[in-house]
């Protein structure tokens, strides 16, 4: 196994592209050092990605924040502009294990571990983050929902990784909020998680909204059904329950160790509820 | 042993105070050596192959492609493992020597199949992937009570259930029938006012210690050897390993390293006698450290059970008959704690009539090992769950409703001894006057109180004690310090020889260096190492005295031994200035060799330790989580040497008990594969998941050790499983029958039950 560091993101497309056996990339390393060492995976090569600063940085760009594949989530989270704009991205990314996990794990390997279980990734997805790509072929964005194709799967080509996320650019009244389930406080992985963000008028009315759900199918879902049920709603209780209702319907999980189909249909309802709650509260405070 | 004098009124100057433990600087900084930190020159790295079946015929092992692989230097079977004589007299050895190395049959996911030793980890693994083995996989069964019917998978075609004079003489997984009681039961049933019976289980929790299992065998050409390794007993391990192997006892010593955590599931081995294997046939040293995968797929959980409780009481809260039936399953061999769990169910109370029956079963899970008070803590949960609805029922006051038939110094215990001094009354009332219990509880919170019981050990102990040059003392006990026990050791040495606590330094010493102990079980150590380590401080002080009064030229008996020093006995003796101990020391040579002191012992006397738990917990109602608010334990220590090691032995036993009530619990999956064998999905609690455990130590002398010492170690998990239920119960108006009380279970539980219990 041959470790790498480069200190370009050229220089890490050309390492990844020329390797004949299993390349990995290293970012956090919280995912992957675990697998290693638990005998999961044995790579050929894998590429540090610490070395390169350009992926060491959270920048305000002109339609959004950019934060790089190298920010741990306690980075993200002492960055006043990301906490204050995105919330629940940053709350999500604050739940990766422990803190001393949280010093090193990035959202960018939470994406691209590709578990359905992942904390951020349906914070990302219902903030509509775009992950930008760079491979052999050059630089692509794509919706961060496209990346993962299934659990450990993702749509990244041979030489591609994920190089940096941009949170795009809010409307006014707009936020976000994440909220899962685990039986203890921490050190755990999502039995539910779900991400929500909404955008509400002067009169707090929803007018628009995304809902994505963590743990409860192979991939992260959007829940349209469940966005719908908020839009023209002050998010009163019949709106939440129709939102919940939608959310334990389009839920389509399994009986495993850390739940069972019934309980995570009605959990994913119930933290629907109370996330849709927190965000539309978050996005009055933004008008 | 009689009480020197009323503890009471003795002062202490070095027990009971707070001391730096001897081992803390070491373990903070990471210098301590575990189990894993030993090398040695041309160490070999050894490897277990695991049975990927929960039951399954062994046809055949080809270890020929493992062998040819360059760096393999050795591989064992059960083969390796032969029919000595000593092994097949002792069936528990014979089972040891089964579950260390499958032989016919593979009985759980995870039983070692074969092994191998190999210059590097890395071709170790490689290795054991070459070894071919052809199962012929079997019917399984996991659940103890489908183990217990006549169409289940047998495992072992030897077992008939003893303790049945009509058991039938067939193959059975059913090892073992108990029975324990007194009077009339069904009178007793009669007479109550107020009957409950409820159907209880609990799962299979582990014993969870931080430090996987490690150890390091060295067998040299003349078949004499060292094994280094983390364990709770040094001289079992000898034992054990030196006839699993066929060698006789004095060829292999054994030396115990720093031990994190065990809790009872280093009593026994498991890699031990297999890296001896590995090396004698190797000729060098290996090397064998568990990943966490295997402590839990091959290492001993504590049994799961099916517990059903029946107790009447009158409306005075007198209990006047109390009923249990307990199924055990302790996985793979005969030997779960079900004996113990029916003579600790009833313990704390005195009812008037008493049947409690257990069952042993065997089932295609790994052999259980002890876990802390084994036995007690999931039928004391099925018992104070009834006690405290019992309470309800009636209308009294839990704490009063115990009080009222509380096991009291002098009483005949449930299980058959009469009780010596002992501090139940005194934990219930101590919990009674505390604030928690009248902090007025929020919606969705309930409290719960339960109290437990755990017998305590003396066996067998030798310490010795011997003085250096400068005076200070050099202390080699045989008992591993799971707990903090060395430095109550030092404060006992040194209150007995008057000298300053830093003046000791205990070691936990090799089997080559002292005589024979038990294994650090049973709460056994401050008790029994402590009483040995007080009389070899006197016997050390009386050879002072005689050393003196050769210097002074007296009688012998005319010295005496206070604050360290020796001093002429009365008027008569003469007029002597004292002698210090470092004088003394430096005189050593002249007045007749080296100073030292020792005892060896067969305790007896380990007076039970009792304690009460208090707890409030919160309940989301939408997701079933339980939040733990508050928790308070009361717990006897008759007297605490190093009252922080004790409140943490209380606190540790409690947080291993929330865990087992809320979270922790062997899955299994449908092949009988267990789906969560690491610490993400056995969820023991993290730091985070509790409040402050509040603890009260209650001092009521055991007057079986001179300075009032009971153990503490283990009573502290008995209480918690069914202090935490009843807080549930009172908080959601429904009673958990089933351990854990996982969020799914108790969201199930909540909606079956939107009746609330007419008495809660």
């Amino acid at each position: 196994m041959r470790y790498e560091s480069p200190t370009t993101v050229e220089a890490a497309v050309t390492l990844l592209a020329n390797e004949a056996g299993k390349a990995h990339i290293l970012a956090g390393g919280t995912d992957l050092l675990v697998r290693l060492r638990s005998g999961f995976i044995e790579p050929d090569l894998i590429v540090d990605l610490k070395r390169i600063d350009a992926l060491k940085s959270i920048t305000m760009e002109s339609d959004g924040l950019r934060v790089g594949a190298a920010v741990p989530s306690a980075m993200l989270n002492e960055h006043a502009d990301a906490v204050a704009g995105w919330p629940g991205v940053c709350e999500a990314a604050i739940l990766i294990g422990s803190t001393q996990v949280q010093g090193r794990a990035t959202i960018s390997g939470n994406l691209c571990n590709a578990s359905p279980a992942a904390d951020s990734v349906p914070a990302m997805v219902a903030a509509r983050a775009i992950a930008r790509i760079s491979g052999p072929q050059g630089m692509r964005d794509v919706p961060v929902e496209e990346i993962a194709t299934g659990p450990g799967k993702t749509s990244l080509a041979k030489g591609e990784f994920v190089d940096s996320i941009l949170l795009p650019k809010r409307a006014p009244g707009t936020s976000d909020a994440y909220l899962r389930f685990i039986p203890r406080t921490e050190m755990d992985i999502a039995v539910v998680g779900v991400g929500i963000c909404v955008t509400v008028d002067k009169t707090g009315t929803c007018t628009a909204a995304r809902v994505a759900l963590g743990a409860v199918a192979a991939k992260i879902l959007v829940v349209e059904a469940a966005a719908q049920a908020l839009i023209g709603t002050k998010g009163d209780e019949a709106a939440l329950n129709a939102l919940a209702a939608a959310c334990s319907a389009a839920a389509t999980p399994i009986d495993d160790k850390r739940g069972t189909v019934a309980f995570r249909k009605e959990i994913a309802g119930t933290l629907a509820k109370r996330a849709a709650k927190i965000a539309l509260s978050r996005a009055e405070k933004n008008l | 042993m009689p009480l020197d004098r009323d503890p009471a009124d003795r002062t202490y100057k070095v027990v009971g105070h707070r001391h730096n433990r001897p081992d803390g600087i070491d373990k903070v900084t990471g210098r301590a050596k575990f189990g894993a930190d030993l090398a040695a020159p041309g160490l070999l790295h050894g490897r277990i192959l695991r049975s990927p079946h929960a039951h399954a015929r062994i046809k055949s092992i080809d270890t020929s492609k493992a062998l040819a692989l360059e760096g393999v230097k050795a591989i064992v079977t059960a083969a390796d493992f032969p029919d000595h004589p000593q092994v097949l007299e002792d069936g528990e050895l014979t089972n040891i020597r089964y579950n260390v190395m499958a032989r016919e049959k593979a009985l759980y996911d995870g039983h070692a199949v074969a092994a191998v030793a190999a210059s590097n980890p890395r071709i170790a693994a490689k290795a054991l992937k070459l070894i071919e083995v052809d199962y012929e996989v079997l019917p399984h069964v996991v659940d103890v009570e489908l183990a217990m019917k006549d169409d289940a998978p047998i495992l072992h075609d030897h077992i008939r259930t003893e303790g049945m004079e009509d058991a039938p003489d067939c193959p059975t997984n059913v090892a073992e029938r108990i029975e324990l009681g007194y009077g009339d039961v069904e009178a007793g049933f009669a007479e109550a006012d107020v009957v409950i019976e409820r159907q209880f289980r609990t799962g299979a929790a582990h014993q969870g210690y931080i430090e996987p299992h490690a150890c390091l065998a060295n067998i040299s050409g003349d078949g004499s050897g060292d094994l280094w390794c983390c364990t709770q007993g040094q001289f079992m391990v000898r034992d054990v390993c030196a006839q699993l192997n066929g060698m006789d006892v004095s060829k292999l010593r054994v030396t115990p390293s720093e031990i994190g955590g065990g809790f009872g599931g280093k009593t026994t081995v498991f890699i031990e006698p297999v890296a001896v294997a590995l090396s004698r046939k190797a000729g060098k040293p290996v090397k064998i450290v568990m990943n966490r995968g295997e402590v839990f797929r091959a290492t001993g959980p504590t049994a799961s059970s099916a517990i059903w409780v029946k107790m009447g009481c009158k409306r005075d809260g007198t209990i006047t008959a109390a009923q249990a039936e307990l199924k055990y399953q302790g996985g793979a061999f005969p030997g779960s704690p079900v004996s113990m769990g029916a003579m600790t169910a009833f313990a704390c109370y005195q009812p008037k009539t008493l049947k409690a029956i257990g069952w042993d079963v065997v089932t295609n899970r790994p052999k259980q090992a002890a876990y802390r008070a084994p036995g007690a803590p999931m039928a004391a949960f099925a018992v104070e769950s009834i006690v405290e609805e019992l309470a309800h029922t009636i209308g009294m006051d839990p704490v009063d409703f115990r009080l009222k038939n509380a096991a009291t110094s002098g009483s005949k215990s449930a299980y058959g001894p009469t009780y010596s001094d002992i501090g139940l009354v005194e934990t219930l009332e101590a919990v009674k006057a505390h604030p928690n219990y009248a902090i007025k509880l929020g919606p969705n919170q309930g409290r719960g109180v339960a109290s437990g019981f755990w017998f305590n050990f003396g066996g067998q102990t030798a310490v010795t004690l011997n003085l250096n040059i400068d005076g200070t003392v050099a202390l080699s006990v045989g008992t591993p310090d799971i707990g903090g026990s060395r430095a109550s050791m030092c404060a006992m040495a040194a209150e007995e020889l008057g000298i300053p606590y830093h003046h000791v330094q205990t070691i936990i010493a090799d089997t080559g260096s002292l005589g024979f102990n038990d294994v650090t079980d049973g709460s056994r150590v401050t008790f029994a190492s402590g009483l040995a380590t007080i009389e070899a401080a006197r016997n050390a002080a009386k050879v002072l005295c005689e050393r003196a009064a050769k210097i002074w030229g007296i009688p012998a008996d005319a010295v005496t031994w206070e604050n360290g020093c020796a001093v002429p006995a009365g008027p008569n003796a003469g007029e002597f200035p004292p002698m210090t101990i470092k004088e003394l020391a430096k005189k050593a040579g002249e007045t007749g060799g080296p100073i030292a002191g020792h005892f060896e012992v067969s305790a007896d006397g380990a007076g039970p330790s009792f304690a009460t738990h208090l707890v409030d917990a919160e309940v989301d109602r939408e997701t079933g989580r339980i939040t733990i608010l508050r928790y308070l334990i009361v717990q006897d220590a008759g007297k605490a040497v190093s009252p922080a090691y004790v409140e943490g032995q209380m606190q540790g036993g409690a947080v291993q008990g929330i865990g087992w009530a809320l979270n922790e619990e062997y899955i299994y999956n449908d092949k009988g594969v267990m789906e969560n064998p690491g610490f993400l999905d056995y969820r023991v609690p993290v730091a985070s998941d509790l409040p402050m455990i509040d603890t009260q130590i209650v001092e009521v002398p055991n007057p079986g050790h001179p300075y009032g010492v009971r153990g503490v170690g283990e009573t502290s998990i008995v209480p918690p499983l069914g202090a935490v239920a009843n807080a549930v119960a009172a908080a959601v108006g429904a009673r958990p029958e089933e351990l854990p009380m996982s969020p799914p279970r108790l969201l199930k539980l909540m909606k079956e039950q939107a009746q609330p219990l007419a008495a809660e």
